[in-house]
């Protein structure tokens, strides 16, 4: 297969939703809506396609990363003098694979899903263009090679999502103002993360020297991943896992593959069979010594240069061996430390410095970063940097304290919701922390703190959840606590877990989104369907096929809310395919045995059990200890809140009149919640764990394919022990969803989920106040209010009356500059104010209004006045400042 | 005088040819005339600047398309005053004469439709204003003498003095002469200046006078050798800086800005945006960082100080507007916040990005006023509650205004970012600053955000309110044969002047390059003079403290900074 020039099409995935978006803005207007529609969707076909090209490239060759320059446009920042150079640079390597998928794939759906969803809406192209430019701006975020570049794309989606939460703020009235304002809500709240991100890259910048992640031909560094995690030097490693490590005798064919640095994978599997295993303790020593290698003289004197390279060749090969184990005979190569040919370390990326950096002892000068007035320890910058990505990271993805901007989100269209506010823009947090893991390996205080974040949130949305009446609402919340999940497995280092879950619940939550602007969409048609059937005849249902799609663009009653899940129930029966799709989805999220969010969920807990009973550092033991305890109960409230839900929506007698005639959806939007509902079944099979009673090995599926397929790009990753199946944590997993469902059904079941508007918790005495505090949301808005945005609009409002306007623009000028210039006028020409003076005066006077032609309107008299006064007093200050001065002069 | 006549003199020259021909046109008859003949001299304006532009060698640190000959060479007693007309560009100087020269085109055709001129009349005298100000901006940004500066500084004033009090708003007298005092306050101080520094250093040529002052033993005093209690040297660095801070303006010098914003016409606002306060910061790099580089690194954290000050006061006072131009007035003394805190970060990155940022904040602001004047056509208001819902009538405006309100807010991949970004990275890294003044620095970034939205979502979005009372034509400009239903239709010229801004946007936001490398040179020379004052400092306190200089301590410090 040549399959190598496949990541050289990673700029197209930039330039076709570009173009895709550039058409609508510019002939939207003019196109149909067909037309329009197809166009947007084929912009998000097409780069799904140049994904999975991408992505079987990287598979077959169990890819190491790769760097590529765009043909067109290659630098941006680019100040040669002081070696600011931030080109537009991609990078390919496993982790960008998953994230291109996820995004276009999610994405294409959700193209198509619209086509239906926003039918008959006036501003439908430029919708089309708005999911276009989102691509473009998600997928600039994870192909980028180095901060800046992630920033613009993490910066344009916060753009993009505030155009389309605001999408419909012409709606008029206080309607369209509430979309404006979740809009600039999100923004703002986005722009505090930002202001994390942003200082996080200035101190990037400053410590590294470069922002970029890594070079053209460097492999990530698995060997210093290795040691700070604990696991030993990189060769015991493959040592102990009883695979024997084929040594290269060739030396010059090892640096020969090397120096092609990406596409390494055929020649070295041609060297991978029939060579001896070396003598084991040369590798060690070797490989150990590599890590110097550059930086310090005797390091290099050590080893000469083929040696070194042939260490590097035994290492991957020694990987490689162990993988082949895995992956019926496929050769694999991992990457490696193979950065010989970096003539010195400050070459590397910002990844591969780090390393270096840690490998020096602590204290000494070399580890000291001077950030212009403050010179701090390495450690003590990457614990700060961390800790300013955690920021932006909470804005981003939603997390304590920034997270209250993502349940006002749901103002936006639900096609919306599903694309971005669940499935990929506020996954970018969690992306970017993955993309950082090397920072984050080490520096386990800052990993501490995200675990901590991470899961209280999980803990915290999942309660609030439980008390919400919108069904987007819930999802919402739901949201957070997934991705409260996924940090918090960032925070315990199992950055696959993370990953795993971002992309399955990628699948199931947008499958839930969908599904529920499904519903919205039936309960509206079904409204407006009574509402022009009961009500009079005045509404237009017969003006044309087309007319009744507009049900959602105006609302016909205020007071009818389609979104309330008190106008629903007993949909099931209405809306078939998507009640079997929703229900498919709420198992995902709820983690029923075999559904995606079962696996990955599961692994979550795994790690998180493995770190509290095994980590190396208490700080390991604290954070899974932590995460445990807290995601396990909020994986208990994840499945109560979603049966709540479906017995709401779905179960029941309908309560409303809309809800007894909702439609089904047309295919348009059916057909992408089919596909959904299929991969929330089957996605979860990619990263089964090892020793998995009964899908060990049954029908081709492999052990922790997903986590295989990443090692390249998160070294730390094929340090760790791939964990076995934990059946009993399992179980005990299944048991509380489970049990979750059934106290839900108990308490919901039947016709008991509403009970005169009121939730059968709020009219359960003992329960009350605890559902009204999860009902109100546990008061964060308020408190938002009263502790940042009033003070805020109060010191603004003081700052400006009071400072600037009646201190600084009226005090000021009258009193003291004013005043000054009057009396200073005065005083200076009163000597001269007599015969010679006044004859220049007049003289000035005239040439002004020379100057000027008539200029009556401005002759007020005492313009003139004040200006001839203040040219006299220059005059005179000048000639009695400048005395002295001459006399100086003269003198000397 | 015309030997060795050069492309600057040419440049700076071609305005003052308009402006003669227009004083033999008629004002009454010949309106038309006057109006282009005013436009197309900005535009010949421009395209002579652009192959200034191509004709510059960016490798070269050192004034270029110079011109000089002796203009002033007086002996009064025993003090003699040399002054030369002496111009030329730099890296510096030329994006400025750049953005001056692009800026005027705009300005002018913006003109043509304002109602404002249309109702007092005077075309002639305005656009004549409008290119004696074009004159004097560029003889600002290319002479190379402080006395000839001086004079251009000064007759900037006058134009612009003219045009906001003969055809602003209705307090235009008053904020025409607050402008005149302010700057004048500023001004006189500066003259005092010039006029010491010259003497003491025997010349009032800019480079002869840095020479002067790198000179080793140099003092400002004259007669003693320099000394930590010699104060002449601050007091001369303060005469500049208070000129150039009230025309930036820094805080707290700024109560001027918003009433000289709010009163001026369109174009006036546009130009004192786009170009006017850039004359401040301008002044601040080129005079006060080479004749002062001690005085600027031992000032460097208070101004820095003020700067983060104006930052975040200016963005927070923008939040509390009403008025949309006053809003957009207050952001100005936010973004030059930036700019001077680039400045006085004293780096390669600082200085640059601040010379960006310059010329980003008079395309983005210098584009917001044109947009908000464009809405006052129309509304007759400037009050923000009286608009609403623009943008569901005027699609095309409303994201064009959008673009603009983004690049003023500084989104990646816009101009604005580009800069803000570098003067923030030059902030962090600066040996006189550091991480604090960025943090509280890039607070403003937050800050920017939430004034511009709010703005955006009171004047954009919403429920359309029609302008009140007017239906948007009929102000007798000649422009509105074609009726039309939609009072928010643009006119032609209006439609133009957006276009070269929105190129510019994303020009600068995408490939900066061509910017930076175009001041790469300069700015690094200019570092390294005021690094080496720093080092001349540093080994001269060393000594007074009985240490040998020469362990090289701070030299591998610098080294170690990777971004050096």
């Amino acid at each position: 297969m040549h399959t190598e020039t496949y990541p050289q099409l990673i700029p197209l995935v930039i330039l076709i939703p570009a173009l895709g978006a550039f058409i609508n803005i510019f002939w939207g207007s003019k196109l149909t809506e067909r037309v329009s529609g197809l166009i947007g969707i084929t912009a998000a076909v097409l780069t799904f396609i140049i994904s999975v090209l991408i992505f079987s490239h990287l598979n077959g060759h169990h890819g190491t990363g790769s760097v590529i320059n765009p043909v067109i446009f290659q630098t941006w920042l680019r100040i040669d003098s002081i070696g600011l150079d931030i080109p537009w640079q991609f990078r390919v390597d496993p982790l960008t694979a998953v994230m291109l998928l996820v995004v276009t794939g999610v994405g294409s759906l959700i193209h198509i899903y619209s086509m239906g969803y926003m039918h008959g809406d006036k501003k439908f192209s430029r919708f089309f263009a708005y999911l276009n430019l989102f691509m473009m701006f998600m997928l600039l975020l994870v192909t980028s090679n180095n901060f800046l570049m992630l920033f613009v794309g993490w910066e344009g989606v916060g753009v993009m999502s505030y155009l389309l939460i605001g999408f419909n703020w012409d709606k008029g009235g206080a309607l369209g103002w509430k979309n404006s304002n979740a809009a600039r809500k999100a923004m703002i709240v986005n722009r505090v993360g930002d202001f994390g991100v942003l200082m996080a890259i200035f101190m990037i910048f400053w410590t590294f020297g470069t922002l970029t992640f890594y070079q053209p031909g460097e492999t990530a560094n698995v060997c210093y991943a290795r040691e700070v995690n604990n696991l030993g030097a990189c060769a015991e490693e493959s040592h102990s896992e009883g695979e024997a490590a084929a040594a290269e005798g060739e030396t010059a064919a090892a640096e020969g593959d090397h120096s092609e640095g990406e596409t390494v994978a055929e020649a070295e599997g041609d060297h991978s069979e029939g060579e001896a295993a070396a003598a084991e303790g040369e590798t060690v020593a070797e490989a150990e010594g590599d890590h110097s290698e550059g930086e310090t003289a005797e390091g290099e004197g050590d080893h000469s240069e083929g040696e070194t390279a042939a260490a590097e060749g035994d290492h991957s090969e020694g990987e490689t061996a162990e993988g082949e184990g895995g992956h019926g005979g496929e050769p694999v190569v991992l990457a490696d430390v193979d950065n010989s040919k970096f003539a010195s370390y400050t070459d590397l990326g910002v990844f591969g410095q780090t390393a270096h950096y840690m490998s020096l002892e602590e204290g000494s000068p070399e580890r000291l970063v001077q950030f212009g007035t403050l010179a701090l320890d390495f450690k003590t910058v990457l614990f700060i940097i961390v800790l300013f990505l955690l920021l932006g990271v909470a804005g981003k993805s939603a997390q304590i304290p920034l997270f209250v901007w993502l349940p006002d989100a749901m103002a936006g269209p639900t096609p919306v919701s599903a694309l971005m506010h669940a499935a990929t823009m506020v996954t970018a947090g969690v992306f970017l922390l993955i993309r950082s893991n090397v920072f984050l390996d080490y520096v386990p205080e800052a990993r501490l703190v995200i675990a901590i974040i991470g899961s209280v949130t999980a803990l915290m949305a999942g309660f609030i959840a439980l008390g919400q009446w919108d069904i987007k609402r819930v999802l919402a919340f739901s949201t957070v606590s997934q991705l409260g999940f996924m940090v918090a497995a960032v925070g315990l280092g199992a950055y696959v877990a993370a990953l795993f879950h971002l992309a399955t619940h990628a699948v199931f939550k947008a499958l839930l989104f969908l599904g529920s602007g499904s519903v919205i969409h039936g309960v509206e048609h079904g409204h407006h369907h009574v509402h022009a059937h009961g009500n009079g005849p005045g509404h237009g249902h017969g003006n044309g096929p087309d007319d009744h799609h507009d049900a959602h663009d105006e609302h016909v009653d205020e007071a009818f809310d389609p979104q309330d899940m008190r106008n629903m129930g007993g949909l099931a029966s209405r809306m078939p395919i998507t009640y079997w799709t929703y229900l498919f989805g709420t198992f995902a999220l709820a983690g029923l045995p075999f559904f995606a969010g079962f696996w990955s969920k599961d692994e979550i807990l795994a790690d998180a059990f493995h770190e509290a009973l095994e980590g190396h550092l208490l700080l390991d033991n604290l954070a899974g200890y932590i995460v445990l305890g807290l995601l396990l109960v909020a994986a208990g409230f994840t499945a109560f809140y979603m049966w709540r839900q479906v017995q709401m929506v779905f179960h029941g007698d309908p309560r409303t009149e809309a809800a007894a005639s909702a439609p089904e959806s047309s295919a348009w939007m059916t057909i992408p919640l089919l596909v959904l509902a299929f991969f929330s079944f089957t996605v979860g099979f990619v990263n089964v764990p090892k020793y998995t009673p009964i899908f060990s090995g049954f029908m081709g599926i492999q052990d922790y394919e997903f986590k295989h397929f990443l090692e390249s790009a998160i070294p730390s990753v094929t340090l760790k022990e791939s964990l076995a199946f934990n059946t009993p944590l399992a179980l005990l997993a299944v048991v509380i969803a489970f049990s979750a469902i059934a106290l839900s059904h108990s308490i919901y079941g039947g016709n008991k989920a509403v009970q005169g508007r009121r939730d059968p918790l709020h009219v359960n005495r003992s329960t009350r106040q605890m559902w009204s505090l999860a009902n109100a949301r546990l008061y964060w808005d308020e408190i938002y209010f009263r502790l940042i945005e009033n003070p805020y609009n109060r010191l603004s409002k003081f700052l400006y009356e009071v400072v600037d306007w009646r201190f600084l623009h009226d005090y000021f000028h009258d009193s003291v500059l004013k005043a000054g210039y009057d009396s200073m006028g005065k005083l200076l020409a009163k000597p001269f104010d007599l015969g010679i003076i006044d004859g220049t005066v007049n003289g000035v006077g005239a040439l002004v209004r020379l100057l000027s032609g008539r200029v009556r309107v401005v002759q007020t008299g005492y313009v003139r006045v004040y200006a001839v006064i203040l040219l006299l007093g220059v005059v005179a200050v000048l000639l009695i400042m400048l005395l002295p001065l001459l006399q100086v002069q003269a003198g000397s | 005088m015309f030997e060795g006549l050069s492309l600057t003199t040419i440049v700076l020259f071609l305005p003052m040819v308009g402006f003669t021909i227009l004083l033999f046109l008629n004002q009454e008859t010949q309106k038309e005339q006057i109006k282009w003949t005013a436009f197309g001299t900005t535009m010949v304006t421009f395209f002579a600047s652009l192959i200034l532009w191509a004709g510059f060698d960016p490798n070269n640190p050192a004034l270029q398309m110079v011109h000089r000959f002796t203009w002033l060479n007086v002996q009064v007693g025993n003090v003699a005053i040399n002054s030369d007309y002496y111009v030329g560009v730099d890296g510096l100087s030329l994006l400025l004469v750049l953005l001056t020269t692009f800026i005027m085109p705009i300005a002018t055709l913006a003109s043509f439709s304002s109602g404002v001129l249309a109702e007092r009349g005077r075309e002639k005298l305005y656009y004549a204003f409008l290119l004696l100000l074009e004159w004097a901006m560029i003889g600002v940004f290319v002479v190379q003498d402080l006395i000839v500066f001086y004079v251009f500084w000064e007759v900037t004033l006058v134009p612009m003095y003219f045009l906001v009090g003969i055809w602003g708003g209705e307090q235009r007298v008053y904020a025409a002469v607050k402008f005149f005092l302010y700057t004048m306050a500023g001004s006189i101080l500066m003259l005092i200046a010039i006029l010491y520094v010259g003497n003491v250093a025997g010349t009032f040529v800019l480079p002869d006078v840095v020479a002067r002052v790198t000179a080793p033993d140099f003092s400002w005093t004259a007669t003693t050798a320099a000394s930590a209690s010699d104060i002449t040297g601050a007091l001369l660095f303060f005469g500049f800086f208070i000129a150039f801070a009230i025309k930036v303006p820094v805080f707290p010098f700024h109560s001027w800005l918003p009433d000289a914003h709010v009163q001026a016409p369109t174009a006036g606002s546009v130009i004192l945006a786009g170009v006017l306060l850039k004359m401040g910061t301008y002044g601040l790099v080129r005079f006060n960082l080479q004749m002062f580089p001690a005085e600027s690194i031992q000032f460097a954290p208070l101004i820095g100080v003020l700067a983060v000050i104006g930052i975040i006061y200016g963005a927070w006072v923008s939040y509390a507007q009403t008025d949309v131009k006053k809003l957009v007035a207050y952001s100005s003394v936010s973004h030059l916040g930036f700019v001077v805190l680039g400045i006085f970060s004293l780096n390669a990155q600082g200085i640059q990005g601040a010379t960006l940022q310059m010329v980003n904040h008079g395309i983005s602001t210098g584009g917001l006023f044109l947009l908000v004047g464009m809405l006052y056509e129309r509304y007759h208001t400037k009050d923000m509650a009286a608009y609403g819902g623009i943008w569901s009538k005027a699609p095309w405006f409303g994201a064009v205004a959008l673009v603009v309100a983004l690049s003023s807010m500084g989104l990646p991949g816009l101009n604005g970012f580009v800069g803000e970004f570098t003067i923030l990275l030059g902030s962090v890294g600066s040996k006189y600053l550091g991480f604090f003044f960025t943090l509280f620095a890039t607070l403003g970034v937050i800050m920017a955000a939430v004034y511009i939205l709010y703005m955006f979502q009171r004047v954009f979005m919403g429920d359309y309110k029609a302008p009140g009372g007017h239906d948007g034509h009929g102000h007798g400009h000649g422009h509105d044969a074609h009726s039309d239903d939609n009072p928010l239709k643009l006119h032609w010229n209006e439609v133009v002047v957006l276009i070269p801004i929105l190129i510019l946007i994303f020009w600068i936001g995408l490939q900066p390059g061509g910017f930076f490398d175009t001041m790469d040179a300069a700015t690094n020379q200019l570092v390294a003079h005021v690094e080496a004052a720093n080092e001349t400092t540093v080994a001269g306190a060393l000594e007074q403290n009985g240490l040998t200089v020469g362990t090289g301590t701070t030299t591998t410090e610098v080294a170690s900074n990777p971004g050096n």
